[in-house]
């Protein structure tokens, strides 16, 4: 008898915890995130200029530089970033489940994600599309010659969905081969297992400069979605939102006002630089950062114009240009909300 | 009346005392004790789940089962019997996934029985030469993780066969290329009806003449070959009506970028169940020979000194009394198959985790449900498998007494 009240105590006290913990759950990853003094980012397995990681596994990226911009405004370091690699289907189980503090891995903003899965983004930092990686033996121009061609696609993507819509629109037919990583994708389509590779634009460059043979594939001129990529975090954490959001602002702002991150600390007499720097103003306090926070940013990550250069730029082997990615006052469509 | 009061006192205190040494009954409280564990559980179940509900509710995360309805809007590669397109709903695809998973899963069971039987007796052979090599066989392929193998082969079909254009061509209607094998189909019309119905009637007849000849043999010892009835009722009947009857068939033809017409299967599904059916027959093989070595040798010593061949003992004598100690390992090895097809993820055959965990999962993000859908369907595969043998295992024992 006496193990049997034991054992119904421990049930009821388990069984109230259980309710009490329903009941004052209120998120604060920001907290989480300084007690253990590093950011935990989600990104990609491996996608040249967005997030991949070198030979001795520093991870490097315009996506990976969302995760250094706020660790800086967190944490004060840039580097206090643990990178978890996931493939386009672990990625969004990854964040809801609190295993990931951030997921940024080019990932599409569409309104089922942004509204049905309990996460939201936070912006975009590159505005991408979805095109096709073609053999260039089958002498294809245009994906309008592609009926009945067989594709290799990743799982759980907006490109298996697109590709889908856009062939039945023009009431072509196709076959799709679906892998998990981009690896096995690319192996797919290098073996010949399909005639042509689909995936965001962004990634087709560096994915056929890749290739055994890089001159054996083209990529075909037409795009046929719109991919706005951008940060995502979890629902139930607004300040968490602000902060990754406005960390991304403020990356495109400093381009904007025309700072970098060699520049960041000169004295200037402009109140909207002032803001930035952490001199003026009280920006920081209602996202419970210190003064600084930007300043770190823009000095240790650097504005967005120097990440695309750094990572994507046409200095670099993934050359893309700016095109619609540039500031909105230099014709492009980037634009971050007012800083005051 | 003060009498009433007292015997109604007096059966009070007859039930307590009832009650307690009831309680006292170590059967009753064994009972007692199990629907309290059984109460507790559910408790705790009810507050897991109802928790979870709260927690799904306070995220915005969508919940219910109304996703099965939606339009799925992604396609499938491989699909048997189905029809189903993006236009289908995710429900479709759903089942294409099962069917899917239980395509590769016969297959891979089908073929990991033979080859496991076989290599089960090669290693008991008194030939040195297949003795060792079956060893080698189940040393090497039960060793390397079933992954890595399903990888391995994958990656040898992708680049061994060649492209659609140069497919091996067997006499202009099978082709074989690294996307698949391509098949003609038979035209469903009334003219292939009666292809069907010849070839029914061509089994039902064979097994009506074998089990006379059995019957024969039972009484009077004598054996008939069964063979050329077999040939001629279920092979060549069903030939001679289809040439006879002008039943069509399709095939497949190179159009474009791809074979049309026909049908096929997907280099993935061979890759697939190829992997499966090695590595699962490493452990039949096995379970065949402790089976084998588990009867006593004067069964075979008795079988032989009546005069019957090494080959007829095996089959009648050893066999059938080795398969009742092998086949519950067996029944595991084939629930074990069935739950390894879902590594098929790596190779994108579209088996039911890579269609339904995988990209309606993604395209929903309703993990809860779309994961215990899911399971639902693993545990119902696994109960029936476990069902159907224990039913054989039943009629293999020992019957009499
Ligand atoms: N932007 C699309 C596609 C993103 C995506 O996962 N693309 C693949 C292209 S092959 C990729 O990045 N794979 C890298 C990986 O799996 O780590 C989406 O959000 O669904």
């Amino acid at each position: 008898m006496n193990r049997l009240l034991k054992m119904s105590a421990v049930s009821l006290l388990t069984i109230g915890s259980f309710s009490v913990q329903a009941g004052i759950f209120h998120a604060d990853t920001l907290k989480d995130v300084q007690a253990k003094g590093s950011l935990t980012c989600g990104v990609s397995t491996g996608t040249p200029g967005f997030s991949s990681p070198d030979a001795s596994g520093n991870w490097s990226g315009v996506d990976v530089d969302v995760c250094r911009a706020v660790a800086a405004a967190t944490l004060g370091d840039a580097n206090k970033v643990k990178f978890v690699p996931l493939t386009a289907k672990e990625r969004f189980v990854a964040l809801s489940s609190g295993e990931i503090d951030m997921l940024s891995r080019n990932t599409t903003w569409t309104h089922t994600r942004d509204t049905s899965l309990g996460l939201t983004f936070a912006g975009v930092n590159y505005y991408d599309g979805q095109g096709f990686l073609v053999k260039k033996s089958l002498g294809v121009n245009d994906v309008s010659e592609l009926d009945g061609a067989t594709f290799c696609i990743q799982a759980g993507t907006t490109t298996e969905l697109n590709l889908a819509d856009y062939f039945r629109a023009n009431k072509m037919n196709f076959k799709a081969v679906t892998y998990d990583t981009s690896a096995q994708t690319k192996g797919g389509f290098e073996a010949g297992r399909c005639d042509a590779l689909t995936s965001d634009v962004s990634q087709l460059a560096g994915l056929r400069s890749t290739l055994k043979d890089p001159s054996s594939a083209v990529v075909l001129g037409n795009v046929i979605s719109k991919e706005p990529l951008g940060p995502v975090v979890r629902k139930d954490d607004n300040k968490w939102l602000n902060i990754v959001r406005w960390s991304l602002n403020a990356m495109i702002e400093a381009e904007e006002l025309g700072i970098t991150s060699a520049t960041i600390d000169n004295a200037s007499t402009s109140p909207g630089v002032q803001r930035l720097q952490g001199k003026s103003g009280k920006l920081n306090e209602s996202l419970g950062l210190d003064k600084d926070w930007s300043r770190n940013i823009i000095a240790q990550v650097g504005n967005y114009g120097e990440s695309f250069e750094r990572n994507i730029g046409m200095s670099t082997p993934i050359q893309l240009p700016r095109g619609v990615n540039q500031l909105w006052i230099k014709g492009g469509i980037l634009y971050a909300p007012a800083f005051r | 009346m003060a009498n009433s009061w007292v015997s109604h006192f007096f059966i009070k205190f007859f039930m307590f005392t009832k009650l307690k040494s009831l309680l006292y009954n170590n059967e009753v409280r064994a009972v007692l004790f199990q629907i309290l564990a059984v109460v507790v559980i559910a408790y705790f179940a009810y507050q897991a789940f109802d928790n979870m509900m709260l927690n799904i509710e306070q995220r915005g995360i969508r919940s219910g089962f109304g996703f099965l309805n939606n339009e799925s809007g992604f396609a499938v590669n491989d699909s048997f019997f189905l029809e189903y397109s993006p236009a289908s709903t995710n429900l479709q695809a759903f089942y294409v996934g099962i069917v899917n998973t239980l395509i590769v899963s016969i297959t891979g069971i089908f073929f990991a029985s033979i080859i496991g039987l076989v290599v089960g007796i090669a290693r008991l052979s008194n030939n040195y030469l297949i003795k060792k090599m079956a060893t080698a066989y189940i040393e090497i392929f039960r060793n390397i993780p079933i992954l890595l193998q399903i990888l391995f082969w994958y990656s040898i079909a992708l680049n061994a066969f060649p492209s659609p254009r140069n497919s091996i061509n067997f006499f202009d209607s099978v082709f074989l290329n690294s996307r698949g094998l391509y098949l003609p189909k038979p035209i469903m019309d009334g003219d292939f009806y009666f292809v069907i119905a010849s070839f029914v009637i061509g089994v039902i007849g064979y097994i009506f003449i074998k089990k006379r000849s059995d019957k024969k043999h039972d009484e009077t010892g004598i054996v008939t070959n069964t063979i050329p009835y077999f040939l001629g009722l279920v092979v060549f009947l069903p030939m001679v009506v289809y040439f006879a009857s002008g039943a069509q068939l399709d095939y497949p033809a190179l159009k474009g970028f791809n074979f049309k017409g026909g049908t096929d299967l997907s280099i993935e599904f061979f890759a697939l169940a190829f992997s499966l059916s090695i590595y699962t027959a490493t452990y039949i093989a096995e379970a065949i020979r402790s089976g084998v070595e588990s009867v006593d040798k004067g069964q075979k010593e008795a079988a032989a000194a009546l005069g019957l061949k090494n080959t007829r003992i095996m089959r009648l004598i050893i066999l059938p009394q080795a398969l009742r100690v092998a086949i519950p390992p067996i029944i595991n090895q084939y629930l074990n198959l069935t739950k390894n097809s879902s590594l098929a993820t790596a190779v994108g055959y579209s088996e039911l985790v890579t269609i339904f965990s995988g990209t309606v999962l993604n395209v929903i993000g309703q993990a809860i449900e779309i994961i215990i859908l899911t399971m639902l369907v693993y545990l119902t595969i696994s109960l029936v498998i476990s069902l159907i043998l224990n039913i054989f295992n039943k009629k293999m024992q020992i019957k009499g007494g």
